[in-house]
């Protein structure tokens, strides 16, 4: 047995009796616990530096824990953010006294992360961000309002970009802020879907004095930053779909026809066929990835490949799924009508087809850009948002 | 299961990617694709005993060099991206054919490329083998199109053997009434014969009952095809792609409108997964024979059309100038349609992939 099966199986026994306990539906307090309990176990944070509270190991661990972990739901997802997003970014650009102090808070659960980015008037164009910071002395204030907000109502802490010099164009105005999440300016509102449920949050600000070393990065450099964690977002977005439940499946919607008598027909044959076409090969894109990412290769823009395939494929299957099971599928709150309903979520979130088709053509294929009129010109000349049709038009 | 190419399969893709772009380029594609020569002689001999690629899963034993369909795999993406009029692929199931048939004799003249052996695989009435006196076959019938069949020195015909059964039958290309019709092809690029067998003396490979050798043949052609299929359709999204950041209408390049950059991308997501698929398919010919027959049936039923799709796409993304006659973008048109049906239509594969997965 090599050190590195050694570690998994420690693992794997170690989450089977902690895991073994849970309630099937932990709370924010469970969770943290649990949090803290991995944390001083030494899974989270495998990678990260030792100097501010990571374990300082290589991939290769990081790898055997996941593989420990594949098939143990851990209540978990509400560090997602700070874990995926937050974290790393504060690695790469924090100072030196931010990550002394974030960082191991952040990994052992004793501080939820938010990422604030979107906005009501800046959705696809991000850059376009109308919250703006201005400085008082040692601190800045912020007002504005965000929008698509995970986890906010949970977060102690959020990483926030806003708008800092509205006299130069839009991508080179923008800081990146540490925000204290209950501060009273910090307003948090859910936002309800059209799931009927509220997976993200509207958040305003009024007033909010923020400490000017809580700027991440430089002062008006915040737009590279925010670059990065996105491009974070979308790869886990694409390549973490493989395990998630798929109430549409091939498999599942081959044992309803079945179950129907269905298969005898030609036409939900072909469905079914056609599903079974798209899922395999993007279960397959996805395994090639990871295979590459293991020796090496980073997939970079190319996630967005994996993120825009699986936004079509679960619309698409949810839609398909409705064809062969018919009106029974739509009654009583069952999976297939919560997929459709989930669909475009996935189509939107993380970046639309669009944008993704567009990151896909400029930074994987290298195709010209579009002439931009945005990036020459002041922010403060600028359209912005959803415009109101002039007099004439 | 191993999904990305070996350091030893991506020396050896740059090595025939290097040969074909200075011995085979595309002026040499034409060149043979409008004269009567059904291939290229020169390309072919070079390739097999400079580059001793003919034998590459014939084990060394019978004169090859004993590597898997994975090695195979890589020099038919080349050939595909360069549409090289080489028989490589039928060849390359010809020869894997007379490895599961244990044929010693013929091998050797096949892993060294001095014979070209074909299948020629019926998709109608097969030809009939019958016994003439002290256990010599003779066939009779028609196999309507051989790819590659004008190329031949040897073919390896799959005939009835009664009751139901098939066999595996070497002819040689001049054996006494057989008659090799070259056909006009859509595909100028892989030329197809009437093979019309009129009571040819036949040698019987193997068992008179083949029929699981010769279902897994049509397995592994599968699985090969949509490896050559795959370098075609790269080669397609490259030259598309190049061509896009070059060419200028409305003051703008042509691939910074987002008309085409999201086909572009599209066609790019196609290219993904499709070399995701081949792959495993190739992965499972080589390491999971009992995946084979799934694994077959899925590759062909994927490759066909995504390989028509974004040749399709990457000739009208051209403009006019993809529909003249010099443009190349026609030829890869042109193979990705005969090559979407040259085993059977997109239906056919389709059905059999249904049945594989249980949807009956």
């Amino acid at each position: 047995m090599t050190d590195l099966d050694e570690y998994r199986s420690r693992a794997r026994a170690w989450l089977a009796e902690r895991t073994a306990d849970l309630p099937p539906d932990p709370g924010l307090a469970e969770s943290r616990a649990f949090m803290a309990d991995l944390y001083d176990a030494g899974y989270v944070g495998i990678t990260w530096p030792a100097e501010y509270g990571g374990r300082g190991l290589s991939a290769a661990e990081e790898r055997a824990f996941q593989q420990a972990a594949a098939d143990v739901p851990l209540p978990v997802g509400v560090f997602g953010i700070g874990l995926g997003m937050c974290g790393p970014t504060l690695l790469s650009l924090g100072t030196e006294e931010q990550k002394r102090r974030y960082v191991r808070p952040l990994l052992r659960g004793e501080e939820i992360w938010c990422q604030m980015f979107s906005e009501p008037g800046a959705g696809s164009d991000v850059a376009s961000l109308q919250t703006r910071a201005v400085r008082d002395g040692g601190h800045w204030v912020v007002d504005g309002q965000k929008v698509w907000t995970s986890a906010a109502r949970q977060a102690d802490l959020g990483l926030l970009i806003a708008r800092t010099d509205p006299d130069v164009p839009k991508h080179q105005g923008i800081t990146m802020f540490v925000v204290d999440m209950h501060d009273p300016g910090v307003d948090v509102r859910a936002l309800r879907d059209m799931t009927g449920e509220s997976h993200f949050n509207e958040i305003f600000f009024t007033g909010v004095r923020v400490p000017a070393e809580n700027v991440v990065g430089e002062v008006d450099g915040g737009w590279a930053a925010a670059v990065t964690t996105l491009l974070h977002e979308r790869v886990s977005i694409g390549m973490g779909a493989t395990r998630t439940e798929r109430p549409a499946s091939f498999a599942a919607l081959r044992t309803a026809a079945r179950e129907r008598g269905l298969l005898g027909e030609p036409g939900v044959r072909d469905l079914l066929l056609d599903l079974y076409l798209r899922e395999r090969a993007f279960d397959l894109l996805n395994a090639r990835m990871s295979q590459e990412v293991k020796a090496g290769i980073q997939p970079g823009a190319r996630g967005s490949v994996s993120k825009l395939l699986l936004a079509d494929l679960t619309l698409a299957s949810a839609d398909l799924a409705s064809e062969i099971l018919g009106p029974e599928c739509l009654v009583g709150d069952g999976p297939i009508a919560r997929a459709l309903a989930w669909g475009p979520g996935m189509a939107l979130g993380g970046g639309t087809n669009e944008i993704m088709r567009n990151i896909i053509g400029d930074r994987v294929l290298g195709l010209p850009r579009e002439p931009q009129v945005d990036r020459t010109i002041p922010f403060k000349a600028l359209k912005v948002g959803t415009q109101a049709k002039e007099d004439g038009e | 299961m191993r999904l990305i190419p070996t350091e030893e399969q991506r020396e050896l893709a740059a090595t025939v990617r290097s040969f074909l772009a200075d011995r085979a380029p595309m002026a040499r594609v034409r060149e043979i694709a409008e004269s009567d020569e059904p291939y290229d002689r020169t390309a072919w001999t070079r390739l097999s005993s400079e580059l001793g690629l003919a034998g590459l899963a014939v084990p060394e034993a019978h004169g090859g060099s004993g590597a898997g369909f994975g090695e195979v795999a890589v020099v038919l993406e080349e050939l595909g991206a360069a549409l090289t009029p080489v028989p490589y692929l039928s060849a390359a199931v010809a020869a894997s054919l007379l490895v599961a048939l244990d044929a010693k004799d013929l091998l050797p003249g096949v892993a060294s490329g001095e014979t070209v052996a074909v299948v020629a695989l019926p998709d109608g009435e097969p030809p009939v083998g019958r016994i003439v006196d002290r256990g010599e076959w003779v066939l009779e019938g028609v196999v309507e199109r051989v790819p590659d069949g004008p190329s031949a020195d040897l073919l390896l015909v799959v005939a009835s053997t009664g009751e139901g059964r098939r066999g595996v039958f070497a002819v040689a290309a001049d054996a006494p009434g057989l008659v090799l019709t070259p056909l006009t092809t859509f595909d100028l690029t892989r030329p197809q014969a009437r093979a019309e067998l009129g009571g040819v003396p036949a040698r019987l490979l193997g068992a008179s009952d083949a029929g699981a050798v010769i279902d897994r043949t049509v397995d592994v052609a599968s699985v090969l095809l949509a490896a050559e299929q795959l370098g075609g359709m790269r080669r397609c999204l490259d030259v598309i792609v190049e061509y896009a950041k070059l060419r200028v209408q409305f003051g703008r390049f042509v691939g910074s409108f987002q008309g085409v950059k999201h086909k572009l991308a599209d066609m790019h997501c196609v290219l993904e997964q499709a070399e995701s698929v081949v792959r495993y398919a190739v992965w499972a010919a080589d390491e999971a024979p009992d995946e084979l027959p799934e694994a077959a049936a899925f590759a062909a039923s994927f490759m066909g059309r995504a390989y028509f799709q974004v040749a399709k796409d990457h000739l009208l993304l051209h403009g006019g100038i993809g529909f003249t006659w010099e443009h190349d973008a026609h030829l890869y048109y042109k193979r990705a349609k005969a090559d979407e049906v040259m085993l059977g239509p997109p239906r056919a594969h389709r059905a059999r992939l249904a049945e594989a997965l249980g949807l009956t």
